[in-house]
C-alpha cells in the first residue's frame, strides 16, 4: 500500500515538536523514544506498519486542542487513534506524524435517563458505555464485533455498525452531539441533547469522516431501554438462493427481526470444527433473532418458522431458553476465530442489495477457484453487509498480494451489483485505492471539498480515504501554503 | 418574490438550468414547505417516478420530484411505509401543491415517530444532486449500510437546497405494523406529562408516539405492532404510568389523532406565527412557559414544542440560550426576513456551514440567504 513519502522537513523538526508538546502535556503523555513509538505502528490491519514520529495521550479536550494547535503551527500531520481496532488501517501512522490517542479519555461525563442520553469522553470503549447504564435497564445499541475493545472515537470516525443495525441503526443514527477539536485547535460544539440540526447537519457529516475533519473528544449518545427479552431461531438450507429468498420473505411479511445473520458452507464447516456449536452441515445457515416479551417472541418466531417451512429447511431450531440462544449464537460469534485457526485471513466488508446475494456468492465461489484461495462468508443478511473472510498465508511470498487482489475483485463486484465497498469498517487505506470504482471524480471532489473546509491544511489523517493521486494536488498545495 | 421559470424534466436538464442560471434560484418541489426566497423558481417536480422498489430489501429509489402520495401508495401495496412519518405542511401553511419526496428530505421533515425510529435523514441512503456549478454528484447508495467516503447524504438532508438540488433519492422503508392503539392520560400538567412520557420512553414497550396536548388536557402514547403485542404493551404502559384517568384509542381513532398531531391541525387557519422548538425533552415545559405562546403542544416526549405566537414576536429572544433551536415555520414574509427562518448558529459552527455553502454553491444562487447566519 503506497503511502506519501515522509516529509524530511517535519522529521528534522522532531526535537522541537517534542519539546513543544511536552510543554502542554505531562511527560508520560508524550511518547517519542523509537522503542516506544513502535507500540503505535499499526492498528488491526496488521499487514501494514509504520511507527509514528511521536505519539501523545491527552486526557482533556483542552490538551487535545493544545496538541493540534502546536501541530498545526509546525505543519505536522496528525493521525487520530481510538483503540487501534480498525480493520481498514484508519489509524495507520506515517513516519512524520503525531499519533493522537484518546485512550486516556474514558470518563462518563453525564448520564441522563430522563432524556435517554449519555455523554462520554470518546476514548471510552463501546461496551463500557452499555456497562455504565445496563444496571438501570439501558444499553447503547451499535455493537461492532470489536465492542469489548473499540473506542467510541473510532466508532464515530468509521460510523460503525454491528449485528443489530436492522432495528437500531448504526452509529450515526445513535449519535446526538459532539465536542470536536479542529486542526487549528478551535473547539466546536455540535448537536447535544436535542434532536436534529438547527442548520446544516454537520454532525451527520462528521460521523464517518475517518478522523479527517476534526478530533471528537466528547460525544452525546442515545441510550435505549433494554428489550424484555430476545431469542433466535436457527435454520439451515441446501441452497444459498433459497436462504436469500427466505430472508426476503421474512422482511416482506412485516416481521422486523433485530438481526438476521447468514453463514455459508465453508464458514459453517470451519466454525463447527472450532466451536462445535452443533450447526447442520448445509449450504446456508440463518440465525434470525427477535425481541419482546416471551409471548411476543413466540408469536414472531412462529411467523418466521412458518415462512421458513415453505422453503424446505434442512434444519429449523427455535431457542426456548437463554442456554439454547447462547448455543445458537456460539458458532456465529466464533466464526472469525474459527477461520483464524485455519490460516491468516482478510475480512472484507462490502454491502450488496440483498436480492443479489445468490449471484454474488456464486461469483465469489468461482473467484475462489480462480485465485486458489479459500473464502468463507459471514453476512448481516438483513442489511446486505457481507463479510467474506479470505484465507491466505502471510508467510508465503506473494500470498498477501494475491489475497488483496481477490478482495478487490469482490469489492468491485459489490459495487457492480449496486452495493458499496464498505458497510461498516471504513475506507482507511485498505479500500482507499478502490474509491474511484464507486465514485466518479466529481463525487470525490465534492467529498474533498468538505475536508478543504474543515482542515484546509490537510494535516488530519491526510493519506486515507481518497486515492493518493486524487488528493495529491490538494495535499501539496496545502504544504506550499504552509 | 419568486418568479416562475420552466420546469425541468431530467437530471441533465436540471444541471443545464443551474449551469445557465444568471441569478438566484428558488428551488421548489411541491412548494409546500414554507420557503420564501427571491429568484426564479427552479421547479423540480417534473423529475418524477419511482425507479426501483425492492420490498424484500426495504429500499426504494425515486426521482426527487416524485409526489409523496405516489410513494406512499406504492409502499402501501406491499404493506410498507415511510417510518419517519413526514408531516404535511399544507394545512399549517395554507399551501396547495403536491409535496415531493425531494422536499421531504431537503427539509428533513419527520413526524411523531421520529422519537422512536429516527428522522428523515436517518432513512436517506443515497442522493444524486446538482451543485451550484451545475455538476451532477452522487453520494451514498441504495444499501442500508454504507460508510464508503464522507456521508454527504446526511448533510444534504435538511440543507433546504442550499448545497445542491436533489435529483434522486434512495431511501429505507419499513413494514407497516398490523395495528396500533393510543393510551391517553387526562389532566396532567406539562411537567407531569413530560415526566410520564419520559417514563414510557424509558420502558421496553416500544412507544412510537409520545405527545402532550395541553389544550385538550391529554397526554398520548402510541404503540404499534401485532394485535396481541399492542394489547399487551398498552396494559404494561398503564402500569408504567400508574394511576390516573386513562383511556385507549383503537386503531382508526389512533391513526386520525396522530395525523392531526403530526400536521399540527390545532393551528390550521388560526392567526399567529408558528414556531417549532427542538430541545432536550425535559426542557420542553420550562421553555414553553417562558415563551408566553397563545397555544402550544409537545411531541417527541417533550423534545419538540410547537408554538403559536403573536405575529412578529421574536421567540428566540424570549427563550434565551438553550440546548436546541427554534425554527420560524409560519410568519409574514417581513417577519421571516427580519428574524430568519433558522436559529442563528454558534460562531464556529456558522463559519463551517457558510464555508460549506460557499464550496457547494460558490455563486450563492440556491435559496439565497435562507440559511445564512444572522447576527
Amino acid at each position: 500500500m503506497e503511502m506519501p513519502v515522509p516529509s524530511a522537513a517535519v522529521l528534522s523538526r522532531k526535537a522541537r515538536v517534542v519539546a513543544a508538546l511536552q510543554e502542554v502535556l505531562p511527560s508520560d503523555a508524550v511518547i517519542h523514544d523509537t522503542r516506544e513509538t513502535r507500540a503505535y505502528e499499526c492498528d488491526a490491519l496488521t499487514a501494514y506498519r509504520c511507527p509514528p514520529m511521536v505519539a501523545v495521550l491527552p486526557t482533556t479536550t483542552q490538551e487535545v486542542s493544545d496538541v493540534l494547535r502546536i501541530c498545526h503551527a509546525m505543519d505536522v500531520p496528525v493521525v487520530p487513534r481510538g483503540s487501534g481496532t480498525s480493520l481498514a488501517g484508519g489509524a495507520l501512522p506515517t513516519a512524520d506524524c503525531v499519533i493522537l490517542g484518546v485512550a486516556r479519555m474514558n470518563d462518563v461525563i453525564e448520564t441522563d435517563y430522563e432524556n435517554r442520553i449519555i455523554r462520554v469522553q470518546t476514548g471510552r470503549t463501546n461496551l463500557s458505555v452499555t456497562g455504565a447504564v445496563e444496571e438501570d435497564g439501558f444499553f447503547y445499541a451499535p455493537d461492532p464485533s470489536s465492542q469489548l475493545a473499540c473506542a467510541i472515537a473510532g466508532n464515530i470516525a468509521m460510523n460503525s455498525g454491528g449485528a443489530h443495525c436492522l432495528k437500531y441503526g448504526v452509529t450515526t443514527n445513535n449519535l446526538m452531539g459532539v465536542t470536536m477539536v479542529m486542526m487549528d485547535g478551535a473547539v466546536v460544539e455540535i448537536g447535544g441533547g436535542h434532536l436534529d440540526a438547527g442548520g446544516l447537519d454537520l454532525l451527520g457529516l462528521i460521523c464517518g469522516s475517518e478522523g479527517q475533519l476534526g478530533i471528537v473528544t466528547e460525544a452525546t449518545l442515545r441510550i435505549l431501554p433494554k428489550p424484555e427479552g430476545a431469542r433466535p431461531v436457527l435454520m439451515g438450507f441446501d441452497d444459498n438462493e433459497v436462504a436469500g429468498a427466505c430472508v426476503s420473505d421474512i422482511i416482506k411479511a412485516g416481521v422486523l427481526p433485530v438481526a438476521i445473520e447468514f453463514m455459508d458452507r465453508p464458514c459453517i464447516e470451519a466454525t463447527e470444527a472450532f466451536a462445535k456449536a452443533g450447526y447442520p452441515m448445509c449450504e446456508a445457515l440463518l440465525i434470525v433473532e427477535v425481541e419482546g416479551s416471551d409471548a411476543e417472541i413466540d408469536h414472531q418466531l412462529s411467523l418466521i418458522k412458518e415462512i421458513a417451512q415453505r422453503h424446505n429447511p434442512v434444519e429449523l431450531r427455535e431457542s426456548t431458553s437463554a442456554e439454547e440462544s447462547a448455543k445458537i449464537w456460539l458458532g456465529r460469534k466464533s466464526a472469525f476465530g474459527a477461520m483464524g485457526q485455519i490460516n491468516d485471513y482478510m475480512c472484507l466488508d462490502g454491502t450488496i442489495p440483498v436480492s443479489s446475494l445468490p449471484m454474488v456468492l456464486r461469483r465469489i465461489g468461482e473467484m475462489s477457484q480462480e485465485y486458489g484461495l479459500k473464502v468463507g462468508n459471514v453476512f448481516h443478511a438483513g442489511d446486505g453487509n457481507m463479510h467474506p473472510l479470505i484465507l491466505f498465508d502471510a508467510n508465503k511470498p506473494g500470498d498477501l498480494e494475491l489475497c488483496e487482489a481477490f478482495g478487490a475483485d469482490i469489492l468491485r463486484l459489490c459495487v457492480e451489483v449496486g452495493g458499496c465497498l464498505t458497510g461498516e469498517h471504513g475506507v482507511g487505506i485498505e479500500k482507499r485505492d478502490l474509491m474511484d470504482v464507486q465514485y466518479a471524480p466529481a463525487d470525490l471532489d465534492a467529498q474533498m471539498a468538505v475536508k478543504d473546509v474543515f482542515d484546509p491544511a490537510w494535516l488530519l489523517n491526510p493519506a486515507k480515504v481518497f486515492p493518493l493521486h486524487v488528493s495529491q494536488s490538494r495535499r501539496e498545495a496545502a504544504r506550499v501554503a504552509a | 418574490m419568486a418568479r416562475k421559470s420552466d420546469m425541468v424534466a431530467s437530471e441533465a436538464d436540471l444541471a443545464a438550468a443551474v449551469h445557465a442560471a444568471t441569478g438566484p434560484l428558488s428551488v421548489q418541489g411541491g412548494g409546500t414547505r414554507g420557503v420564501q426566497v427571491a429568484g426564479d423558481v427552479l421547479d423540480v417536480s417534473g423529475l418524477s417516478g419511482i425507479t426501483l422498489y425492492e420490498p424484500g430489501a426495504l429500499t426504494m429509489v425515486a426521482q426527487a420530484g416524485t409526489a409523496v402520495a405516489e410513494i406512499e401508495a406504492a409502499l402501501a401495496e406491499h404493506n410498507q411505509r415511510l417510518a419517519f412519518e413526514p408531516m404535511d405542511h399544507r394545512g399549517l401553511l395554507s399551501r396547495r401543491g403536491a409535496p415531493t419526496i425531494g422536499g421531504v428530505f431537503a427539509a428533513n421533515v419527520s413526524g411523531p415517530r421520529r422519537i422512536a425510529v429516527g428522522a428523515a435523514r436517518d432513512f436517506l441512503l443515497g442522493v444524486r444532486f446538482v451543485d451550484g456549478q451545475g455538476q451532477i454528484i452522487k453520494n451514498g447508495g441504495r444499501v442500508m449500510k454504507n460508510v464508503t467516503g464522507y456521508d454527504l447524504v446526511k448533510v444534504m438532508a435538511g440543507s433546504f437546497g442550499t448545497l445542491g438540488v436533489l435529483s434522486e433519492v434512495s431511501l429505507k422503508v419499513l413494514p407497516q405494523p398490523e395495528t396500533e392503539a393510543t393510551l391517553i392520560i387526562e389532566g396532567l400538567s406539562d411537567t407531569a406529562a413530560v415526566g410520564a412520557l419520559s417514563r414510557a420512553m424509558g420502558s421496553p414497550f416500544e412507544v412510537t408516539g409520545a405527545a402532550h396536548d395541553p389544550q385538550a388536557g391529554q397526554t398520548l402514547l402510541r404503540v404499534e405492532g401485532f394485535d396481541a403485542s399492542v394489547t399487551y404493551r398498552i396494559a404494561q404502559l398503564r402500569d408504567v404510568i400508574g394511576t390516573g384517568d386513562l383511556a385507549v384509542l383503537g386503531a382508526e381513532d389512533s391513526r386520525a389523532r396522530w395525523i392531526a398531531l403530526r400536521d399540527v391541525s390545532a393551528f390550521h387557519g388560526v392567526e399567529g406565527d408558528v414556531w417549532r422548538v427542538s430541545c432536550k425533552p425535559s426542557d420542553g415545559p420550562a421553555l414553553a412557559a417562558k415563551a408566553g405562546a397563545a397555544a402550544y403542544q409537545f411531541d417527541w416526549a417533550g423534545g419538540l414544542v410547537w408554538l403559536r405566537m403573536a405575529s412578529g414576536t421574536d421567540l428566540r429572544a424570549r427563550l434565551g440560550a438553550f440546548d436546541g433551536h427554534a425554527t420560524l415555520v409560519r410568519s409574514a414574509p417581513h417577519t421571516q426576513a427580519e428574524l430568519g427562518m433558522f436559529h442563528p448558529e454558534a460562531p464556529g459552527v456558522a463559519k463551517l456551514s457558510a464555508a460549506l455553502r460557499a464550496r457547494f454553491d460558490p455563486r450563492g444562487i440556491f435559496n439565497a440567504g435562507l440559511m445564512d447566519a444572522r447576527s
